[in-house]
């Protein structure tokens, strides 16, 4: 028998980002008792570091802002296999929802008569994001954490979830075990949401740290979930790429908002020879109405630099490709040039973008407000993950619910830049009200004892193995290398076939991974167990991507390089068949309604 | 390429002492990075936290070659190579494995601080109208990361252990966060007076100086904070003049 304490609480909140925190509010303020786990300390996790800005049609600094707007963006922006229910509902509600971080002690940056301060994004035609400085990230988690430790919930931190318990179909629990001592934990819990975040580790260039092993998507698949439109990573456009040791770390959209430009190595603003053609008529033709309308003029349509992240990371790879980029393989992002427009341009870089003016300078000798940076495209973000009912968070298992990056829908291709960290709290806290009402109608269910203990024997095997066996770090290595090879930017049939196989072999070396030492703070063996998700997420990834035959928002297949009308009309599920393998199937995108059709036609 | 020594930090609950690893070293690379190659290569079982490795999260701290500093910030070029370099976990939290410390207590401190109470809101829409410059020294405090390098800095706690009675320069900028925020009318300054001891504080400044964000922790929050508490309670007149005119101390 495998010794663990129990916890039993109403509902269970895996992950302590933006969505989970705000999704462990809700369903407290419902009136039932609410546990939240987290692999980190509380306030660590991934949301700390988002720093552009938060997405919401507030309409105050551009008052022809309007939810409409924001939702034919986010459309146009996921090429139109988003979920269109969940957009609309995340351009409706994120303002409530910012507005509602600020009663909570939020402190934005202001515009001139107040109000909080709205900055230009790429895909977004107003300016939308709010934000503070570039750290905006770190705002909206500390204020949802220093307001949620006051309403009663438990916190678990550095608690890992190893497996969800089911009983009949339905979720009743979860099983892990506590980083710091290694002790095992048991959840009982009438419902489950998920808000765990994304799989970046799967990959080698990325700028998601340790904790993005794709967990939930992982969790919710083997208890028999649907993970949809997982071919849809998005790789960040500028991340850094000199030195080695910092390569993938992100550098924030926002330094384009505030005017940075993209050049090669002649010099020349390369975005300006590709604007694709649906972008046309929002999309600047010339270098002075770009800088323009970054400094506000409603006149003006936007730089091509804030072209969405998918089209931007791939014309930085041509340029490379082609042998016109920096000396470290990337291209040259430039804001000190704003000097010539601007008397006291250095101190307005410093002031607006003082975290990237700290890293450059402390992590590569680079002062932005003098030369240029170097960027190059890193592993940001996914887009799909846990499918799910758009009004409720529910998956297809009963009582377990997902939000935030974890769960998919509303950004369908490719993801506006500050419409993730809206995505949290709109449906964070829908997550956590339909997650209460669930527990609310709904008994405990029966935890089953061989199901835990099959987890817990399964867990203790590396120590078995011991030291001299598989070292799990270079397991994990390998995987890293092989999927940013065969699965990155630009992907090929036969080259994810040879990725699938590369995964057959990794899945048996990661069965004899072998730790020394005991069970307390043991990263070998927290990086033997988290193996397991990675090589499902990455399963996921590319059978999805083999089977989305034509290149749309983030995926782009060198043998299939145009859209395709037909794949314009599903997106591809995967799910575990009884027989234990991975079944992918094509399911037909979720019809819009007429007033959505309409609203889409209207902001054309 | 050439090679570093560290010279870490190893063992449980407090018990152990400093083993050297030898590694490769290679241009711009940070002292996590070492940290990293070692737990990779050498010892699986290295324990050390970390999440953002851009000075984002506050979660490596640690106290290289005797000073308090974040470990994914220290580059390797900043600190000499031809001796070893000692990495130690912080001193000022009970400990728990190799660079690992048990920081619970720090949560549990900010449990304690009234939490924001903000006035009726300004505008239909439920939010305050604020200039920037009303809020740019709260924006300096709200920049704090938690990474308790202040709180195993100042020797009120290091030297000390007054865990008990004082709460340290994290919470002190906490509190001035709050009680500056033009929004807020709740009232800590009784609170710091007694539970919280900001008398303690004797303005060293150590705080300030290991603060990787650079918040101005003495100047720009705890003193002010200190003059606060003494016009609440020893200034006779300022609290005749609040007494007739409520909310005139609070700012
Ligand atoms: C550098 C950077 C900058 C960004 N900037 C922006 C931006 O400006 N605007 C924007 O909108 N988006 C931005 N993003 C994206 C955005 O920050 C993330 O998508 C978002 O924060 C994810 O939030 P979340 O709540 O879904 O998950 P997270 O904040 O990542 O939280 C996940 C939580 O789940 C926990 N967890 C995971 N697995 C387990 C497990 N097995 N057991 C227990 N707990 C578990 C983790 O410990 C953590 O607490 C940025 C991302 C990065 C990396
Ligand atoms: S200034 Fe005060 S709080 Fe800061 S280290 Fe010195 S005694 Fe501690
Ligand atoms: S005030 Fe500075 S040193 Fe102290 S915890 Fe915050 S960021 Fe760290
Ligand atoms: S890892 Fe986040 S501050 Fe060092």
């Amino acid at each position: 028998m495998a010794d663990y304490q129990t916890h039993t609480h109403d509902v269970l909140i895996v992950g302590a980002g933006g969505a989970g925190l705000r999704a462990a509010i809700e369903a407290s303020a419902a009136g039932v008792s609410v546990g939240l786990v987290c692999k980190s300390l509380l306030g660590k996790a991934h949301t700390v570091m988002a720093e552009g800005g938060i997405a919401a049609a507030l309409a105050n600094v551009d008052d022809r802002d309007n939810w409409k707007v924001h939702f034919a963006d986010t459309m146009r922006g996921g090429q139109y296999v988003n979920h269109g229910r969940m957009a609309e509902l995340h351009a409706k509600e994120a303002p409530d929802r910012v507005r509602e971080l600020e009663t909570w002690g939020a402190v934005f940056d202001r515009t001139k008569d107040g109000g909080i301060l709205q900055r230009n994004f790429g895909g977004h035609r107003y300016p939308r994001l709010a934000h503070v400085g570039d750290r905006t990230g770190l705002e909206m988690i500390r204020t949802l954490q220093d307001h949620g430790v006051h309403q009663g919930i438990d916190v678990h931190m550095e608690v890992t979830v190893l497996t969800l318990l089911t009983d009949g179909g339905r979720v009743v629990g979860a099983f892990g075990y506590d980083r710091e001592r290694g002790r095992f934990r048991l959840f009982k819990a009438k419902a489950i949401v998920l808000a765990t975040g994304g799989v970046g580790r799967a990959f080698k260039i990325t700028s998601n740290s340790w904790e993005y092993t794709g967990d939930g998507q992982s969790l919710a698949y083997h208890a028999g979930a649907e993970l949809k439109d997982m071919e849809f990573v998005q790789f960040h456009p500028t991340g850094m790429v000199w030195p080695p040791s910092v390569q993938g770390i992100l550098v924030t959209e926002g330094v384009r908002g505030e005017g940075g430009v993209l050049r090669n190595k002649d010099g020349a603003r390369f975005m300006f020879g590709d604007i694709p053609d649906n972008y046309k008529s929002q999309t600047a033709d010339n270098e002075e109405e770009g800088w323009r309308y970054c400094q506000g003029d409603k006149n003006a349509r936007r730089p091509p630099e804030l072209l969405t992240r998918d089209h931007v990371a791939r014309c930085i790879m041509r340029e490379v490709r082609g042998g016109r980029g920096s000396p470290h393989g990337g291209v040259f992002l430039d804001i000190s040039w704003i000097k010539e427009k601007l008397p006291n341009a250095p101190e307005h870089i410093r002031r607006k973008l003082p975290s990237m003016y700290h890293q450059f300078k402390q992590l590569a000798d680079i002062d932005i407000t003098r030369e240029p940076m170097e960027v190059g495209p890193t592993t940001h973000y996914i887009m799909g993950g846990v499918s799910v009912d758009p009004d409720s968070q529910m998956s297809s298992v009963p009582g377990l619910f997902a939000a935030g990056e974890v769960a998919a829908g509303l950004h369908g291709a490719n993801r506006l830049g500050g419409n993730s960290l809206s995505d949290l709290v709109v449906f964070g806290k829908r997550a956590g009200e339909f997650a209460a009402k669930f527990a609310k109608d709904h008994g405990s269910g029966t935890v089953n004892t061989a199901q835990v203990e099959a987890a817990a024997r399964e867990s203790l095997a590396p120590f078995e193995r011991g030291a001299g066996a598989e070292n799990p770090f270079t397991v994990q290595h390998d995987l890293q290398e092989m999927m940013q090879d065969l699965v990155g930017i630009v992907r090929r049939e036969d080259e994810m076939v040879r990725a699938l196989e590369g995964l057959k072999k990794l899945s048996a070396r990661a069965a004899t991974t072998g730790v020394p030492g005991n069970r307390e703070y043991n990263p070998g063996w927290h990086t033997a167990l988290d193996l397991q998700n990675l090589l499902t997420v990455s399963e996921a990834i590319t059978l999805s991507a083999i089977e989305r035959k034509e290149s749309r928002g983030a995926q782009f297949r060198d043998d299939f390089p145009d859209k395709s009308a037909e794949f314009g009309k599903v997106n591809i599920v995967v799910k575990k068949a009884a027989d234990g393998s991975m079944q992918v199937r094509r399911v037909p995108v979720a019809p819009l309604s007429d007033e959505l059709k309409k609203v889409i036609e209207e902001q054309k | 390429m050439s090679t570093a020594t560290f010279r870490i930090w190893r063992g449980e609950n407090g018990n152990g002492g400093f083993k050297d690893h030898t590694v490769e070293v290679s241009e711009g690379m940070v002292v996590l990075d070492a940290v990293h190659k070692i737990q990779a290569t050498q010892a699986t079982d290295l324990a050390c936290r970390w999440n953002c490795k851009a000075g984002k999260c506050g979660s490596c701290s640690a106290e290289i070659n005797g000073s308090p500093r974040l470990m994914c910030m220290t580059r390797l070029n900043q600190i000499p190579l031809d001796q070893p370099v000692t990495i130690e976990p912080m001193r000022t939290f009970p400990h728990r494995k190799d660079l690992v410390t048990d920081v619970s207590w720090n949560f549990d401190v900010k449990k304690k601080i009234a939490r924001f109470k903000p006035r009726k809101a300004d505008a239909a829409d439920g939010t305050f109208k604020m200039g920037q410059a009303d809020i740019d020294r709260v924006q300096e405090f709200r920049k704090c990361i938690e990474c308790y390098l202040c709180q195993d800095v100042c020797h009120v706690l290091r030297d000390h252990g007054k865990h008990e009675e004082f709460i340290g320069p994290r919470f002190f900028v906490y509190n001035a966060a709050l009680e500056m925020h033009p929004a807020d009318t709740g009232d800590r300054l009784g609170a710091l007076k007694t539970d919280h001891g900001i008398g303690y504080c004797n303005i060293t400044k150590c705080c300030t100086n290991v603060c990787p964000e650079e918040i101005r922790i003495t100047d720009n929050a705890i003193i002010p904070l200190k003059e606060r508490v003494v016009d609440e309670f020893y200034d006779p007149l300022g609290w005749l003049l609040k007494k007739l005119r409520p909310g005139a101390t609070k700012g």
